[in-house]
């Protein structure tokens, strides 16, 4: 699966569960179909405009890195 | 469809209250609404009230009636609303449909949170249930992600800067510092602004509302009643109530509430006026990009261009068009399900000339913006002289 980040943050105050994650990035990743999905993002921070592609699913969280 | 008419209004002090449970601060803005109206609890013939997460903060839920019966307010209807940040605007909206409708003449409408008793960590949570808890919150997504992802998106596609975030948290402390009822009337710098602590990029500390304990109370009648309890009613022109997607990733574009621009629409028509007819509001600033966003859904100016409006000084309490002149959620504190109503009590202040330190020149027509989630509910309402 891959997409083009819409949109980005990263996170320094993570909701109770994420705790041990955070920072970590989060983004909304247009994907191929136009269809909209909010992912993590894993190895080299992305931008808005950057190609992604899933790398893994992991918890049920989809994760994307950069193409 | 009869007229309404806001004849009384009550508010808690915001802030972190150790020694304040729910029960009391309702109970304390629901009195202080009925004695500002001279009416008595037992007049009252419906309470609506407004509250988010009382079941999770503090573990109470069947609230309307352990408020009202707290109150005096006995054997009527006591109903709780909640939708997110906005769940006292929505309680307000349904108890204007009832009285406009001809079945109650005397309605209290509250507001109440109380939210200090939990950690940071455990409140970020329970607010993050106000969005999409099987896709974007799975994900780890939390209200400040979901508002700094709205912020990223506006500076790449309007050019917004970081600057203008900061300016709407400076002009909102600075009107905060004028208010008694404030939770922090600290008026702070762009420089500090500028260099908060990182909650998610591009938002600081700064550019977040406050977690605060509060209640709020108005009281309502028809406007043809309204002069048997005070010699200034305050009329509701309009008012609207709409919704979206609740999840940010199921909507077309998130640099706009469309929920907010649909619900200003009909209000201004319900009101008879248009967005340059309104000379102040009280908008939902939970993020710094919420206000300058708003700026632009209820057209008070071009879509991209709010973030210029509060730079240059045109949204301050000396401004063409004073927005949050109470502080806002960013200063005046933000107890979520008492908001919503916490606004109209401000701009019926104003509208009275009662706002102290904060009174603004132009104040005969005023506007309350109240915002639920990243945008799935939305709340205008229309308040002028009577």
């Amino acid at each position: 699966m891959t997409g083009v980040i819409y949109t980005e943050t990263v996170v320094f105050a993570p909701p109770e569960q994420f705790a041990a994650d955070a920072p970590y990035q989060l983004a909304i990743v247009t994907l191929e179909d136009g269809k909209r999905l909010t992912a993590r993002i894993s190895g080299d921070r992305v931008a808005i405009g950057d190609a992604v592609e899933l790398a893994e699913t992991r918890n049920n969280i989809p994760f994307f890195s950069k193409k | 469809m009869r007229e309404v008419a806001v004849i009384g209004v009550g508010k808690t002090a915001f802030g972190a209250f150790a020694d304040r449970d729910l029960r009391s601060l309702a109970v304390e803005a629901g009195l202080a609404c009925l004695a500002d109206a001279k009416v008595s609890p037992s007049k009252i013939e419906a309470f609506y009230l407004g509250n988010f997460a009382g079941p999770s903060f503090v573990g109470q839920n069947h609230l309307a009636p352990y408020i009202a019966g707290a109150m005096g307010v006995e054997h009527v209807p006591c109903t709780r609303f909640e939708a997110a940040c906005a769940s006292s605007g929505s309680a307000f909206f349904h108890a204007f449909s009832s009285v406009a409708s001809g079945m109650y003449d005397l309605v209290l409408v509250g507001g109440v949170e109380k939210m200090t008793s939990q950690t940071t960590p455990k409140v970020t949570e329970i607010l993050a249930g106000a969005g999409d808890m099987a896709g974007e919150g799975r994900a780890g997504a939390t209200f400040p992600a979901l508002f700094a992802m709205i912020a990223r998106r506006h500076m790449h596609q309007f050019g917004t800067t970081r600057e203008q975030l900061a300016a709407v948290a400076v002009k909102n402390h600075a009107n905060g510092a004028k208010n008694p009822q404030a939770h922090m009337r600290k008026i702070i710098t762009m420089e500090q602004a500028l260099n908060g602590k990182p909650i998610a990029d591009p938002l600081t500390v700064y550019d977040c509302s406050l977690v605060s304990d509060g209640a709020a109370a108005v009281l309502i009648c028809p406007l043809e009643r309204a002069y048997e309890f005070t010699s200034k009613p305050i009329r509701v022109r309009g008012i609207a109530q709409t919704s979206d997607h609740v999840a940010l990733d199921e909507k077309d574009d998130i640099t706009t509430f469309r929920a907010v621009k649909e619900a200003a629409q009909k209000a201004y028509k319900m009101a008879g006026v248009t967005a340059a007819d309104i000379q102040f509001a009280e908008l939902h600033d939970c993020f710094t990009i919420a206000e300058i966003v708003a700026t632009e859904d209820l057209g008070f100016v071009e879509k991209g261009s709010g973030g210029p409006y509060v730079l240059e000084g045109k949204t301050c309490l000396r401004g063409e068009r004073p927005i949050n002149t109470s502080g806002g959620l960013k200063s005046k504190g933000h107890p979520v399900g008492a908001t919503g109503v916490a606004q109209i009590c401000d701009v019926v202040l104003q509208i009275r000339g009662d706002a102290g330190q904060r009174q603004i020149a132009r104040h005969d027509l005023g506007l309350t913006q109240n915002l639920g989630g990243s945008g799935a509910t939305a709340v205008v309402t229309i308040l002028g002289a009577a």
